[in-house]
């Protein structure tokens, strides 16, 4: 029984996990660099002769993917020793 | 030494060096063949699927595609690097977990379904074989652009070469040839753009150069090369100049349909731990974005050199005579490539936007009578490089062998996902269950074979609409086996019904929508409605379709699972275990 809780207390947390880094995901790519471009531009950065939004297109959002997914693994291998179902 | 003796030594020492690697590499049994045994470094395996994944597309074309439109193409960057956050947090561990060989294996297996099974080999044939046709024609025109034979010679030469690494060593050949692969065009790739940006902006990361400033004028490169293109009528480059919508939904298909490509999925086999697959995702885009971090400034700076080499007094003053034009221009038209028509007999050449309204008046005070750079092929950018920077010709020959590997390392990667489903998937798991592994493992060379013949067969004649099938690809991999793949790991009720009716109905949705619009089959004039934007439906072009099959896959799963039996027990089971990393079968001793 105690296995079952932990087990789902383990696979709840993942998708917690896994749910941040998709709203960081999208937020960063189809918001920053798309959506939200208009919004960007009226701050007052200039970057790079443009805005933050073009930046965010082209790089920035790679970028932030790269974090997300060495994040996500740092936090996992945490998470699968925490609760003991990570590979011996 | 001539161009062509130092292009034919460098490409050549690049095959002898993949061709030892295959003798070295040979596999045993269908395990080393399928998945290199599961004893890949997740490291070395991300550098592999970095080169499986960057094909000549991304090598060649993608830079061209960001000169010419600017802004609006940064979906490309974004959804080909996007997809592997989805991989590595929704798909990646847990097929790794699973612990088999092929994409229709999980399907198959996690359904309980031989036709759950079939309809994945399908979706996984013409995906592949699709995807396999661009690369195999790309190597042609490799070879023949470089190495001066004719451009059937070419493919038959790459097939060989693809043929002895990939029959011989399987997915173990394969993986340590696409690292050496990953060297070399990585390589290539960065030497002329460092030279460049140092040229234009003094910083030798090209990636930062773009965000820089341009030396010879003192405002930033953006803003300078705005400057240039609005002054000769052309849209500015950081602008949006599409619809956001159709942006938005363009970036989603790419980025779900790269994470649905079973080429792609496979490498993560290959990786001895769950840990590893997760750590091998990062190293993919890791050793991904290296490339396309710099391919925006290659776009961003070339379209600047081209322009400042033909005004080089700037855009007010004359441009240069046609008979002063650099010597790399003259090369490039001898192809066709590139060309030049004087239309007023001024002997100059005049290149500007001649489609824009507002320009044409100011072309019309200036004498201009029409656009004189009347052809100029996108893919040449890369390929020019070196010599529009002027560096020496062994750079050059690098990137012909850069080219060439880009392109057979995913060809390979491609062969593989064929062969398996066919060996493994229908004549394994559906036809004749009693084969032995020997027996097997023959089947997979023979029908990896087969997979050559058709993917160079289909390269001498390819069916005219190369460009297209990129689309369909991306959308089929996106409507079919990126959603049945997930929910067949996030959904534990997810049934046969529902996978099967879902893959169906995203498959038929996608296929109808593309042809609708590119005709039937991709044959000309079979079209139903014709391919603008007033006649797509809500707006959304056959390119972004993608991203609707795949709703409409997770939409009718869902509601045919809700009113059709539960998996049975045993399943349920299955997906529990393979939530959670312990218990992997590891590495297979050899």
């Amino acid at each position: 029984m105690s296995l079952d809780k932990s087990a789902a207390a383990y696979w709840s947390a993942n998708l917690r996990v896994i749910s941040i880094c998709l709203v960081i995901w999208a937020t960063v790519s189809f918001g920053f660099a798309i959506l939200l471009r208009p919004v960007l531009q009226m701050l007052p950065i200039s970057f790079g002769g443009t805005d933050l939004g073009f930046w965010f297109a082209q790089q920035g959002s790679i970028l932030t993917f790269i974090v997300l997914i060495f994040y996500y693994t740092w936090y996992m291998n945490r998470l699968d020793s925490e609760f003991g179902v990570d590979e011996e | 030494m001539s161009q062509f003796t130092l292009n034919l030594i460098v490409v050549g020492a690049s095959f002898l060096l993949y061709i030892g690697i295959a003798i070295w590499a040979r596999a045993g049994t269908t395990s080393d063949f399928y998945a290199a045994s599961r004893g890949v470094n997740p490291i070395v395996n991300g550098a592999a699927t970095a080169a499986d994944w960057m094909s000549a597309a991304s090598f060649i074309s993608m830079a061209g595609l960001i000169a010419f439109v600017g802004y609006g193409n940064s979906t490309f960057l974004m959804g080909w690097t996007g997809g592997y956050v989805l991989l590595a947090l929704l798909l990646a561990p847990y097929l790794r977990k699973f612990g088999r060989f092929t994409v229709p294996e999980f399907i198959g297996d996690r359904f309980y379904s031989q036709s759950a099974r079939i309809v994945a080999v399908i979706c996984l044939l013409v995906i592949s074989i699709t995807y396999v046709i661009g690369q195999m024609t790309g190597a042609g025109v490799a070879f023949s652009r470089f190495l001066e034979v004719e451009s059937s010679t070419g493919l038959f030469i790459a097939a060989g070469v693809v043929f002895i690494y990939a029959v011989l060593g399987g997915m173990k050949g394969i993986t340590y040839t696409q690292l050496a692969q990953y060297c070399v065009l990585i390589v290539a790739y960065t030497i002329p753009a460092v030279f460049i940006s140092i040229q234009l902006t003094g910083n030798p990361v090209p990636g930062l150069g773009l965000f820089s400033t341009h030396a010879e004028s003192g405002v930033p490169l953006l803003t300078k090369l705005n400057e240039v293109l609005i002054e000769l009528g052309f849209r500015d480059y950081t602008g949006l100049h599409t619809s956001t919508f159709n942006m938005l939904l363009f970036t989603i298909s790419l980025m779900v349909g790269t994470a649905g490509l079973p080429h792609v999925i496979i490498r993560f086999f290959t990786v001895p731990k769950v840990a590893d697959a997760r750590k091998s995702a990062g190293w993919a885009l890791v050793f991904i974005a290296l490339l396309y971090l710099t391919a925006p400034a290659v776009g961003a700076m070339a379209r600047l050199n081209i322009i400042t080499t033909i005004f080089p007094d700037g855009t007010a003053a004359q441009p240069i005579a046609y008979d002063e034009r650099p010597d790399w221009m003259e090369s490039w038209e001898k192809t066709g490539l590139l060309a030049f028509e004087d239309k007023n007999g001024d002997g100059l050449i005049q290149y500007y936007n001649d489609a824009s309204e507002e320009f044409a008046s100011t072309a019309a005070e200036r004498g201009w009578e029409g656009n004189e750079m009347v052809t100029f092929n996108r893919d040449i950018l890369v390929l020019a490089n070196p010599e529009i920077a002027q560096l020496p010709p062994w750079v050059l020959a690098l990137i012909a062998a850069g080219g060439l590997a880009a392109a057979l390392s995913t060809a390979a990667g491609l062969l593989l996902a064929i062969s398996s489903a066919i060996s493994h998937d229908l004549l394994k798991s559906v036809l004749m269950p009693k084969i032995t592994d020997k027996q097997e493992l023959l089947a997979a060379r023979v029908s990896m074979g087969f997979a050559i013949v058709l993917a160079t067969y289909l390269g001498l004649n390819p069916p005219g609409f190369a460009a297209q099938v990129v689309a369909l690809a991306f959308g089929l991999a996106a409507a079919t086996l990126f959603p049945a793949l997930m929910m067949g790991i996030f959904s534990k009720k997810m049934n046969t019904q529902g996978a099967v009716a879902g893959m169906l109905v995203g498959l038929l949705a996608t296929l109808l929508y593309i042809f609708t619009y590119l005709g039937w089959f991709f044959i000309p004039g079979t079209n139903m409605l014709e391919n603008t934007p007033a006649n797509w439906l809500f707006g959304i072009s056959p390119l972004s379709f993608g991203a609707i099959g795949a709703l409409m896959n997770f939409v009718v799963a869902y509601l045919v699972m809700k009113v059709t039996a539960e998996p049975p027990e045993h399943i349920q089971d299955l997906v529990e275990s393979i939530r959670v990393p312990r218990g992997a079968s590891g590495a297979i001793d050899h």
